[in-house]
């Protein structure tokens, strides 16, 4: 499933590959792919050997898998049961449920509509039966409506590949000469009885076409949809500062998550302004909170950049992500203590300066100074075990090295001389060269390795001097020499 | 009052009064582009796994760069970069209250508007409330009111003699200068800081100088 921003143009062959046991295979391909002969299953450096100018990309299964989960919730719009039907299907129960849409004609008509403009193309199909409807929607005539009497009549023609088996059974019933449904359907019941009935039921024809034609029941499982948890006052009169409303809506959030057992990682307020403007401001949490003093305060800055126009009349708060929070009883007398201030302080800070204005730098596997340090998210677990090196470091790094004039070159050690920010510097001791290798596996090729040098100068300032490649190392012209650091 | 005799070890004849560690300080850099205060104020820090709250302005951050994790063994940092020192003022109040932090250390350049009386008296009552060390470090700044409760004047000086190496710098030396304190005598030190040991020790400086037990460099020149 092609997200409607991302999607290639139809002209271009797109194949998704996946990791295959020897190398990767094709997932889906689109329909210029398709007309260029690939199909899925087969090896992506074999269909590249055929067509070279076949666009690959990878495939994200999992991604799918939650989209179309969203997609089935969504399309509860048309009726109340839904499930997500394999990797690529949704079934729909819309049992007493067409007439109010103008009937399955039109019901397709709207849902196909629909679907196309989220950016989805949809083959789809009405029947009785799941096995009936999931046949007629891949093998069947477009947007095909199947009456119950009708149902011997529609899948007759169609292949058994239309009845849901695996690629054994199906090999099987094309080396029997079944080729279609009706085939199938005109052996007699107790010979295909004898031969599967030990089967299971994804390799079991006569259950397949038992389910198909309606003999054998399969009920659509729903699954139900996490409920909405939100806050909303509606204004009698339009107002200009929501700010007033702020911890109401926070409580009666809060409530509610206390009620599910969730802590919101995510807010949303949404101002709906009478001219029909509407607004929204998001907060985030670092841990799950259900404090609805410590939320409100979240918003404290932020509701002056909206424009109130003419006022607003309707105010919405929403947990937009929730995640469970456990209570853990630490006190013999009840309540529990979590340490939950630091949380609340990196919250705070997030939601005035943003989410990479608060970092927290951990020690990476590294030997060049500037990925000897990463940074993460203010509260992340830490999963890196780096032990500090051995080798002294500055207190100091400057993230881009700047450039010094050299005055005075010796042969070897550091400048004796060198001109940093407009103020000349003697090199009264130094210690090094520590040398410090290009990673070849990260860094482009041409990188040159890097001498550094402890320097002290004059006035007894510490600083971290290197020079960037050798004389005649064929990577560039003179060596450059750069302050990286400074020593407390 | 809190004394930490293992951090701070006198020596010499003109001892320094303990220094109480909990409170608002201010140290100034007589050099802007030099590492000493910073050095200086962690070494001062309690030691501990609570997280340091690191704020800095852009100058400060664009200038003299940001703190390295790997020259600050032992620590952990939460780093939050933001712009304007009104900012960076209202990160700091805002995590003094936090105690689950460490230590707070804010870096402002120059000295902006905002940066008054009133503003540094609420850091420094907070501290004192909530029993958190804070370091306010200036650079580029004139030393004017303020109520920090100690305020320094810290510059590097030539280092002390490497153990293994007679041309390498050694363990770092800088001269401190409490020029305002609320708590105890005014008065100039020469601070040197045990890397190994995690250790600051500081010394009168001697008035003769020619008895000074002196740094590297001294002996260096007096050895060629």
């Amino acid at each position: 499933m092609e997200r409607a921003n991302a999607a290639p143009p139809d002209d271009v062959a797109v194949i998704l590959a996946t990791e295959g046991q020897h190398g990767p295979v094709i997932h889906a391909a689109n329909r210029a792919a398709r007309m260029a002969g690939t199909h899925a299953g087969a090896r992506v450096v074999d269909v590249k050997a055929l067509s070279p100018d076949l666009r690959v990309e990878y495939a994200d299964i999992a991604g799918d898998r939650l989209a179309l989960e969203r997609l089935m919730l969504w399309a509860r719009r048309w009726c109340p049961w839904s499930a997500t039907d394999g990797l690529d299907g949704l079934i729909l129960e819309t049992t007493g449920a067409d007439h109010l849409l103008g009937g399955e004609a039109t019901m397709l008509t709207e849902m196909e509509t629909r679907l196309s403009l989220l950016g989805l193309t949809a083959q789809i199909a009405v029947a009785p039966t799941w096995g009936a409807a999931w046949a007629l929607a891949r093998y069947g005539t477009v947007r095909a409506t199947c009456p119950t009497e009708l149902i011997g009549a529609q899948l007759g023609p169609l292949p058994v590949a239309a009845l849901r088996l695996d690629e054994p059974t199906l090999l099987l019933l094309r080396r029997l000469g079944l080729r279609t449904v009706g085939d199938l359907a005109k052996v007699p019941r107790l010979s295909l009885t004898r031969r599967f009935a030990r089967d299971a039921l994804h390799a079991n024809p006569l259950l397949r076409l038992d389910q198909a034609m309606g003999h054998l029941a399969e009920p659509v499982a729903s699954k139900e949809a996490r409920p909405k948890i939100g806050a909303r006052s509606s204004l009698p009169e339009p107002i200009q500062d929501p700010t007033a409303y702020l911890p109401d809506l926070c409580a009666d959030l809060c409530a509610q998550l206390t009620h599910h057992g969730l802590g919101c990682r995510r807010l949303s307020l949404t101002v709906f302004r009478t001219d029909g403007e509407v607004s929204t401001i998001i907060a985030a949490t670092a841990a799950p909170s259900r404090d609805a003093s410590h939320l409100s305060r979240l918003f404290e800055g932020k509701l002056e950049q909206i424009n109130p126009g003419f006022g607003f009349d309707l105010i919405t708060l929403e947990a937009a992500v929730v995640e469970p929070i456990e209570v853990v009883q630490t006190r013999l007398g009840g309540g529990s203590d979590g340490d939950l201030q630091l949380p609340h302080l990196i919250d705070r800070l997030v939601a005035r300066f943003g989410e990479r204005s608060v970092q927290r730098p951990v020690l990476n596997a590294s030997h060049l100074p500037e990925r000897a340090e990463r940074v993460i998210g203010a509260l992340q677990d830490t999963d890196s075990t780096t032990a500090a090196g051995s080798k002294e470091r500055p207190i100091r790094l400057l993230w881009t090295p700047e450039e010094v004039r050299v005055v005075y070159a010796v042969p070897d050690g550091p400048p004796a001389q060198f001109i940093w920010r407009r103020q000349t510097h003697k090199v009264a001791r130094y210690d090094g060269p520590e040398r410090i290798a290009p990673e070849w596996w990260k860094d482009r090729p041409g990188t040159r390795l890097r001498d550094y040098f402890k320097i002290e100068d004059q006035t007894g300032r510490r600083l971290w001097l290197y020079r960037e490649g050798l004389h005649g190392d064929g990577r560039g012209g003179d060596p450059r020499w750069f302050i990286h650091g400074i020593f407390a | 009052m809190l004394c930490d005799s293992s951090i701070i070890r006198n020596r010499g004849y003109a001892t320094p009064a303990p220094t109480q560690t909990h409170i608002l300080s201010e140290a100034f850099a007589t050099n802007a582009a030099d590492a000493a205060c910073v050095g200086f104020g962690v070494a001062s820090l309690p030691r501990g796994t609570a997280p340091l709250l690191w704020a800095q302005d852009r100058l400060s951050r664009q200038e003299t760069g940001q703190p390295y994790l790997p020259g600050l063994p032992g620590r952990s940092i939460i780093r939050v970069d933001v712009s304007r020192a009104v900012d960076v003022l209202w990160a700091m109040e805002e995590a003094l209250k936090c105690t689950s932090l460490g230590a707070i250390i804010g870096e402002i350049w120059g000295d902006p508007k905002q940066l008054d009386f009133t503003a540094t008296k609420r850091l420094a009552m907070r501290a004192e409330h909530y029993g958190m060390p804070c370091w306010l470090i200036r650079r580029a700044a004139s030393p004017d009111l303020s109520a920090a409760r100690d305020r320094w004047r810290v510059m590097s000086l030539p280092s002390l003699q490497h153990p293994d190496d007679s041309k390498a710098p050694g363990d770092p030396r800088w001269q401190v200068e409490l020029f305002r304190s609320r708590h105890r005598a005014p008065g100039t030190w020469i601070a040197t800081y045990d890397r190994a040991a995690d250790r600051l020790d500081m010394s009168a400086p001697f008035r003769d100088r020619a008895v000074a037990e002196g740094d590297g460099a001294r002996e260096r020149r007096t050895a060629r």
